[in-house]
């Protein structure tokens, strides 16, 4: 048999054996990229193929040198809000079209000190701001499982890229669901870890204390192995845990043998398709059969997640990204008369409609008069949410339940509705709200469109949700389920 | 707590947020403010009291740095980037103060 | 630059535990950094991380020395750490201007005074209190020219009896002659504005150090709400009672106890005291030299004032730069001390010190400086002189003091000026009182 070249682990088996060379694998990679681009426009920053090679090169040449790191010669891609130096970075976003950062983020500098050779930067919603990827200033990205559709958002080149098996996993971040439901909607595996556990330094912030980088891949086992290299302490993020890192390997070992899922019954409320819901009890039947237990638990504040979401946000973007001013980097206006000229047009010319709309948003929610009733209420709420999770996990070890309560839409569907865009974050943002771990796994397919099952475990017990994780895709095939037009 | 935003208001925040907005954008984006305050009513309901607000998940405590010069001088990497930029200067329209 | 993040420096929160101490205030267990949100050139990130709600230092207050001698405690409201922005050249750029941002995102700490003081005279007094302080405690340099020490005055003004008025806010003032000067007019200005029938706004003003006068800063005019939110990217500061009670006990005795101590237990007097507690290395430079010659607190004083003050100022030095240590100078004054050299001869070895590193011996022997005070040597130079003038002697016992004078000098002049004056005329006295 073949070796298996669109998981990271089959890249790797194939890279000690010497049946690939990372020269090789990157070549695949690219050419591959090449011939996506128009069909998912998933792509939007360029390396350099130049540059990708000689990266791989530099791989090869570690691995004969008995150097290789853990991900030494995998080609793989960012999303585009990872600062890269040398490398242009744009967060989506004609304000960035041109900008090129003079450093590396955290996640980078770990990935490409274990060998990992990026081969290109994922296309995203403006600023991580979407839940569909139409918001970004270059273009849609079309769902490999239907081009006519969305690949989910904000992270969806990196799961359009994953899909399409173009490299084999792709760095992405979760604000309010941002990794998991175009995880979902695309047919593939993404975690989102404990808030805190990597590193934000470098990664353009949407909303600092929601915001966390993980890993879209083909596998969990993948997406674990990834995010051991991404994680860990680093002293330039105050908010960045010194922790120990996961055991991997142990959490891989987990049995379905005893785990107690909890079934939250308002994950499954009045929004969710039937094919959706089906396909996930179907997973959920499948834990049991496995010999887990399943209980039915509570998230009473659930409906709440929404709105706090959508105040907290938008407010702690509405500062952040105040920095893209027009004086420093980023895109300045022609002729400003003067200096709120300049800091007007610069903005209104660099940020796209969704951006635009949330700084307002968030400008309102902290200004005078309305602090209290938006900002300072939502974030009272914020912990009502995490005391609710505190207390399910006093009983459960994961939670499941769906990721999005719909599969890929029509793109431009929801684009005239954009507060039914908001509902469809609707059991992604909790977690986000609560800083906890989670992940989206395939689990089926309605009308032909991928299920994503959504998995959430207590802070700090990502290994909880890689053995569950793993666990499942040990006893199914839905991850092998690849979109149409993919070479094998 | 039926809050509307309307062109006025739209353009107040707009002010606080340094964006351009033309006016024929106004009263789009009043419609589609006051739908997401609308959405924001909800937390009304809530039931939060003596719950102290949660800005950072966790409740993580203030990890300080060692008092040591750390970085370097990357003035030029910076200036690189700068839309407009003399002798270690970022230039703006003349501020009168 | 996009995805970049703030980490806070334990030094500057130190320093600020430290200074709350020295004030008596209440050194807050949590405190919460914010975000103030504004659109400024100089201000990198769009907004500027301070603490609003829950700053680092709360209460407190100085004894404040006024200039007629009387004394004020100025009540303190807070202070707080925030990241200073960077600054802003106007006249460098043709239509343009060019942020420096080198400064930008330096800790710093914010005195925020109660509105308690009355005058720009009492204001610049309370200014140099906390000068000295600050630079007592190492929190800061007080380089004004450098913006190490930056003052921002609130005015208002009133009618005897009624409420505080409006104040406008001078931004900035960079010595304490333009503190006093920029809160002059503003006081005059408004006055005049209110006695013209106008009304003071609130805003802040710039004070323009050529004109001698404050205007309206136009630049930060337009509407503010900062819109302040605590900062996502910085927990709360949580100091712990330890580290608090570490601090205390590593403080420094501070100026105002070490004042007291001055004119209570060594006899110093008020203004000798306050003058050498104005300067943490000239009075550390003062305790030094008081202990390595005991007993003589006075004739260190008048040395630290005097000579040695005077010759850096001469020299255009800093005390950190003298070129006589401590202990050099205490060889000198345990000469002068033990009656060896007289003030005047003790100023020539003092001068020849400054200029080498010879100790005060080594000048005094190589200068042959040495003062008569051996007292069987000046007896009989005495006995010579009491013989040699008779006519004299029989004058000073009928009762002419003042011819004990023409005697001293007949001795001097005998010892070529070595005597040791003192020693000399109580010798004097002694022998003619017979």
């Amino acid at each position: 048999m073949s070796p298996d070249l669109d998981t990271v682990g089959g890249q790797l088996d194939a890279l000690a054996s010497g049946a690939s060379s990372a020269r090789e694998l990157t070549e695949r990679a690219l050419d591959r990229a090449a011939h996506a681009q128009n069909r998912l426009n998933a792509l939007i920053s360029s390396v350099g193929a130049d540059h990708a090679l000689a990266a791989a090169d530099a791989a090869d040449y570690n691995r004969a040198a008995g150097r290789a790191g853990p991900l030494s010669g995998i080609p793989f891609a960012h999303k585009d809000l990872f600062c890269t130096a040398g490398v242009p970075t744009t967060c989506g976003s004609r304000m960035l079209e041109n900008f090129v950062p003079p450093y590396s983020a955290t996640v980078h500098e770990r990935i490409d000190a274990a060998g990992g050779v990026l081969i290109g930067k994922a296309n995203m919603d403006e600023f991580a701001m979407g839940s569909s990827n139409e918001h970004s200033y270059f273009g849609p990205v079309h769902n490999p499982w239907d081009l006519t559709r969305v690949p989910g958002g904000s992270s969806g080149g990196s799961a359009a890229l994953v899909a399409a098996r173009v490299v084999p996993f792709a760095t992405a971040t979760d604000t309010g669901g941002s990794i998991r439901q175009p995880a979902a909607l695309c047919g593939v595996s993404g975690i989102k870890p404990t808030y805190g556990r990597v590193s934000r330094w470098g990664m353009v912030a949407y909303a600092s204390s929601l915001d966390q980088a993980g890993v879209i891949a083909l596998t969990v086992a993948d997406c674990a192995r990834v995010l051991d290299v991404m994680s860990g302490f680093d002293p330039r993020d105050a908010t960045c845990a010194d922790r120990p890192k996961i055991d991997v390997a142990a959490a891989l070992a987990r049995p379905l043998q005893g785990l107690r899922v909890g079934r939250p019954r308002q994950w499954f409320g009045a929004g969710i398709e039937d094919g959706v819901g089906a396909a996930v009890e179907a997973a959920i039947a499948e834990y049991a059969r496995q010999g887990a237990t399943i209980v039915d638990v509570d998230l009473p504040s659930s409906e709440y997640a929404i709105p706090a979401y959508y105040v907290i946000a938008p407010a702690e973007a509405s500062s952040n990204l105040s920095r893209f001013d027009g004086v420093r980097f980023g895109h300045r206006c022609a002729d400003p008369k003067d200096l709120a000229d300049l800091y007007k047009r610069s903005r209104a010319e660099g940020f796209g409609h969704e951006v635009q709309k949330r700084i307002l948003t968030g400008t309102y929610a902290l200004s005078t008069g309305y602090y209290d009733a938006y900002y300072l209420r939502a974030q009272r709420v914020r912990r009502l949410i995490a005391n609710d999770y505190a207390r399910v996990f006093a009983d459960v070890d994961v939670l499941a339940g769906p990721t999005s309560p719909t599969v890929a839409f029509k793109l431009g569907e929801k684009l005239a509705d954009p507060l039914a865009l908001y509902l469809a974050d609707i059991n992604t943002v909790g977690v986000n709200l609560a800083g906890l771990p989670a992940m989206s796994i395939p689990c089926g397919f309605s009308q032909g469109l991928p299920v994503g099952l959504q998995l959430v475990a207590a802070t700090w017990r990502e290994d909880l949700l890689i053995g569950a994780g793993h666990g499942y895709q040990q006893v199914t095939e839905w991850h092998r389920a690849a979109p149409p037009g993919v070479s094998p | 707590m039926p809050v509307s935003v309307d062109s006025a208001k739209v353009r107040a925040i707009a002010e606080l947020a340094r964006l351009a907005i033309p006016s024929e954008a106004e009263a789009v984006l009043a419609t589609e403010l006051s739908a997401v305050l609308d959405l924001f009513a909800a937390l009304a309901a809530a039931p939060v009291d003596g719950l102290a607000p949660l800005a950072h998940p966790g409740d993580p405590t203030l990890r300080l740095r060692a008092d040591l010069v750390t970085e370097t001088d990357q003035h030029e990497a910076f200036a690189a980037v700068a839309p407009a930029e003399s002798a270690g200067y970022y230039l703006v329209p003349k501020v009168i103060e | 630059m996009p995805g970049s993040l703030p980490v806070m420096n334990v030094g500057a929160v130190e320093m600020a535990i430290r200074f709350g101490l020295a004030v008596g205030a209440r050194v807050a267990e949590r405190s919460v950094f914010e975000r103030k949100n504004y659109f400024y050139p100089d201000l990198p990130k769009g907004y500027q991380i301070s603490q609003y709600e829950l700053p680092v230092v709360v209460g407190g207050g100085l004894k404040v020395r006024l200039d007629d001698g009387s004394e004020k405690f100025v009540q303190l409201t807070r202070a707080h750490l925030e990241e200073d922005a960077g600054k802003s050249v106007h006249d460098a750029f043709h239509a343009e201007t060019g942020i420096d941002l080198n400064r930008a995102g330096t800790p710093l700490l914010e005195i925020v005074s109660e509105p308690v003081l009355s005058s720009a005279a009492e204001a610049v007094a309370y200014l140099k209190t906390l000068h000295t302080l600050v630079r007592w405690l190492g929190v800061s340099d007080g380089n004004m020219q450098e913006g190490s020490f930056r003052c921002d005055a609130n005015v208002s003004v009133r009618r005897p009896g009624e409420a505080l008025g409006t104040r406008a806010e001078i931004k900035n003032v960079n010595s304490f002659r333009f503190v006093e000067k920029a809160i002059d007019y503003e006081v005059e200005r408004q006055i005049r504005l209110i006695e013209a029938g106008g009304t003071v706004v609130q805003e802040t003003r710039l004070f323009d150090a050529h004109k001698g006068e404050t205007r309206s800063m136009r630049g930060k005019e337009s509407a503010h709400d900062y819109r302040y939110f605590p900062d996502p990217d910085l927990p709360p500061l949580v100091i712990a009672a330890d580290d608090i009670e570490r601090a205390r006990l590593a403080m420094p005795e501070l100026p105002e106890a070490r004042r007291q101590r001055y004119i209570d237990s060594l006899g110093l007097t008020t203004y000798d005291a306050s003058l050498l507690t104005s300067d943490r290395v000239t009075c550390d430079y003062f305790e030094a030299l008081s202990s390595a010659i005991p007993g003589q607190p006075k004739l260190c004083a008048n040395w630290v004032l005097g000579e040695w003050l005077g010759a850096l100022n001469a020299a255009g030095q800093t005390p950190e730069q003298s070129p006589i240590g401590a202990e050099r100078l205490g060889g000198l004054l345990v000469r002068i001390g033990d009656g060896s050299l007289s003030s005047k001869m003790g100023k020539q070895v003092f001068e020849a010190m400054w200029l080498g590193d010879e100790t005060a011996d080594a000048v005094i022997e190589r200068l042959g400086l040495k003062q008569v005070s051996d007292s069987s040597a000046l007896a009989g130079v005495i006995d010579d002189i009491v013989a040699a003038n008779p006519k004299q002697v029989e004058q000073y016992r009928g009762g002419n003091d003042k011819l004990l004078q023409f005697f001293v000098g007949q001795a001097m002049k005998a010892t070529k000026g070595q005597a040791n004056p003192a020693q000399l005329n109580e010798l004097l006295r002694e022998k003619l009182k017979a």
